[in-house]
């Protein structure tokens, strides 16, 4: 058996090793509640403190206050967007994108459904590009916030959020990004620009499952979504997930120091696997920005495939990555993101996301260039789309569509 | 990642039949390149004998859909054309030791192109108004098409209406909300197009969990233990679904809240009374190549002995269940029915 490869770390990431060790004696000997007034608790409060000072270096937040840590991405966009609708009644638009992350997109979906909320949702173009156009055009008196992501899950395309941000000021809106791709692999420096709120997660960024922070300006009018206690300042009720906060805390130094790396080595990784697959198999191409992308992500549709099977065929061989198939999520569309980006059906169900961290090295890549072109060629041998690589695809037209 | 079976892994990994095959005189074309599934069924039919044989298979589609052709192209080999036409998508979901409920549409599309491959050989032209939607309840498999379509066909308008014509609801419940939006999504549509008067519709929120769970529990009998199960025989409901026929209204059982409230029947006519319920159900069961025979009648106890396709299959314990239902429904009596080989 060959080692295994992980490039899913868009999906997940692995702990690292010193994050854990940081975590362990909050578990046990570090067990006080912070809120307590004993010196059981007066100890983990410091270290909740020193967390919230890494997390704020990693962020170039001015302020540590600025962040309130939560459960995870999710909930801090859940809490963002909420908080937003509550601040003026007479701001009730929302502002999103077509390739926003279902945390924010589902709700956005609910807020519209329940509650009558209007949703401006603001389509890309076919390299995942917003338009800028119909984002000025949907701004107005009436926005109570703009949701826009760092950098899309699926493609790693960057949008220019400090830019979007101070288009939103201009008519009064509040501006929350969910950054949980873009935390970690690429600088960030909040205070240098006028955005109000970020979402991040701890399991990105090879931290730990359920925990999070949102990044609250100083200054932004903020209503807390879980009532209960004073913590985090009365924003986020709860008593403190001491070992994940952390652990979060210790996974943002680690972060800020492999920045480089990220951004020069593990960016070199990625390129080779793309540069090679692109050679080695015919009729596949990258979907995205390549421009403006993370360094560690690359989606590459296969065409006249589906993914579900490359990924099973993937797995085989011990390489794992994700699909924006239909019959990876169990639904019967295939991915939004590449939806919105008007990728066609048959390429669209083909795309695999490789997505990297500093755990990887050039061996993953080799391995991954030596089956990946056997991989795409059995299931094309399957396919009624496929009659080579030097032929037009079969007309196929099954009797219904 | 989906709870594969060994067989569709095996099917996959090492699909047998794979490609174009040659002088091929019944070939069918299905499949939804949205959803991502398209299957091209290739056989040679004798034309003297009408025996299959040779088939192969192309496909775009998951893992399940690439392990679902290839067993296809295994199960209709040899077999005549009329024989081929009577294997169902169950038949070849069975074949691979079953699918996820989110794959058995993959089954379905097996089952589809066979039908289209056939209709070709013959000259015929095939037409399918099969659409599939999101998977809603997952307990029993049934997707929005499947609901869209009872609702649409029976005129439902409650949510224990429609667990009682597809099973949606009739499992864990966490459906309940995606169930009752479909239902009201065309109930409006039917209140639109004329098909229901306005006050019939169902409104989301007019019916909770709690109480469809109520509803939906079997009353009279005994077994009141028992967690709410579907009603009705697997195969109307298939074919209820499908919306090619229309099932009678399900009776809801009387609520037998005494003894001295169940009608009061004679030995003789209790027996007579189910045995013409079993009557009625069984063209249903024949229709999916099964049986259902009464042995005996002992108080409450109805002993039956199923057979042919019924025999070893998983919905068995479900058809036992229909059955006891509908016999509860029309006599009013809490019978058990109790299956014997």
């Amino acid at each position: 058996m060959t080692t295994p490869v992980y490039l899913d770390n868009n999906a997940t990431t692995r702990c690292d090793e010193a994050v854990v060790e940081a975590m362990l004696p909050f578990f046990t000997e570090q067990f006080g509640n912070p809120s307590s007034m004993h010196a059981f608790g007066a100890r983990v409060g410091g270290a909740v403190k020193a967390a919230r000072a890494q997390l704020q270096r990693l962020i170039g937040a001015e302020f540590d206050h600025e962040i309130v840590f939560t459960a995870g991405g999710t909930e801090s966009d859940n809490m963002a967007i909420l908080s937003a609708l509550e601040i003026d009644p007479n701001r009730d638009e929302i502002i999103t994108s077509a390739v926003e992350h279902p945390a924010v997109l589902s709700l956005c979906g609910h807020l519209e459904k329940t509650r009558g909320i209007k949703v401006h949702v603001i389509p890309v173009d076919g390299q995942g590009l917003l338009d800028i156009a119909a984002y000025r055009a949907a701004l107005s008196s009436k926005t109570a916030i703009v949701s826009i992501m760092w950098a899309n899950n699926e493609t790693g395309t960057i949008f220019p959020v400090a830019e979007l941000a101070e288009l939103a000021k201009e008519v009064g809106a509040l501006f929350h990004t969910d950054a949980v791709q873009a935390v970690g692999k690429v600088p960030i420096d909040l205070k240098s620009t006028v955005i109000d709120m970020l979402s991040l997660s701890g399991h990105k960024l090879h931290g730990p499952k359920g925990i999070g922070a949102l990044y609250v300006r100083r200054g932004t009018r903020f209503r807390s979504l879980i009532k209960g206690g004073h913590q985090e300042r009365g924003r986020r009720a709860g008593t403190e997930n001491t070992p994940g906060i952390v652990g979060l805390g210790k996974a943002a130094e680690l972060a800020a120091l492999h920045m480089a790396d990220e951004e020069t080595r593990v960016a070199a990784l990625r390129d080779r696997l793309e540069k090679g697959l692109l050679q080695r198999i015919p009729a596949c191409f990258v979907t995205g920005n390549p421009a403006e992308r993370l360094p560690n992500t690359s989606n590459i549709a296969f065409e006249y495939i589906e993914g579900e099977g490359i990924l099973l065929l993937m797995n085989r061989e011990g390489i794992a990555a994700s699909s924006g198939s239909a019959c990876t999520s169990g639904s019967l569309e295939p991915s939004h993101v590449l939806r919105a980006m008007n990728i066609p059906y048959t390429a669209a169900h083909g795309a695999i996301r490789f997505s990297f961290s500093r755990d990887n090295t050039d061996a993953d890549v080799d391995r991954v260039l030596e089956v990946m072109p056997g991989i795409i060629e059995k299931l094309r041998a399957l396919s009624p789309f496929w009659q080579g690589a030097d032929k037009a695809p079969a007309t196929f037209a099954p009797v219904y569509a | 990642m989906w709870d594969y079976t060994d067989k569709v892994k095996d099917y996959f990994f090492n699909p047998v039949n794979a490609g174009v095959l040659e002088h091929a005189n019944a070939v069918g074309e299905v499949g939804a390149i949205s959803c991502g599934d398209a299957l091209k069924l290739m056989m040679r039919v004798n034309p003297e004998t009408e025996v299959i044989e040779a088939a192969k298979f192309q496909t775009f589609g998951c893992g399940s859909a690439i392990a679902s052709s290839s067993a296809l192209t295994e199960i209709v080999l040899g077999k005549t054309l009329d024989e081929a036409l009577r294997i169902s998508n169950q038949d070849i979901a069975d074949f691979l030791g079953g699918l996820p409920p989110e794959k058995m549409h993959c089954s379905v599309m097996g089952y589809e192109a066979l039908q289209a491959a056939v209709a070709d050989y013959r000259g015929v032209e095939w037409r399918d108004d099969h659409e599939e939607g999101a998977l809603v309840c997952k307990c029993f498999g049934v997707d929005e098409g499947m609901i869209e379509r009872a609702v649409r066909g029976n005129k439902l308008t409650t949510p224990e209406q429609v667990t009682h014509y597809t099973k949606a609801g009739g499992g864990c419940l966490t459906c309940f909300e995606g169930l009752e939006a479909v239902l009201a999504r065309v109930n409006e549509e039917m209140v639109a197009e004329g098909l229901i008067s306005f006050d019939e519709a169902y409104r989301i929120g007019s019916m909770d969990a709690r109480t469809l769970r109520q509803k939906t529990r079997p009353k009279g009998a005994e077994t009141s233990k028992v967690e709410a199960k579907p009603i009705i025989a697997l195969a109307d409901l298939e074919r209820a679904a499908a919306g090619t026929m229309v099932l009678e209204k399900p009776v809801e059982a009387p609520a037998v809240a005494a003894p001295a409230a169940a009608p009061r029947l004679t030995t003789l006519q209790k027996i007579k009374l189910i045995e013409e319920t079993l009557e009625s159900i069984r063209p249903y069961l024949k229709l999916d190549g099964g049986d259902c025979e009464l042995v005996d009648v002992d108080g409450n106890n109805v002993i039956v002995k199923l057979s042919g396709a019924c025999v070893g299959c998983q919905q068995a314990s479900m058809t036992v269940n229909g059955v006891q239902e509908k016999l509860i429904a029309a006599t009013g009596l809490p019978l058990r029915v109790i299956p014997v080989k």
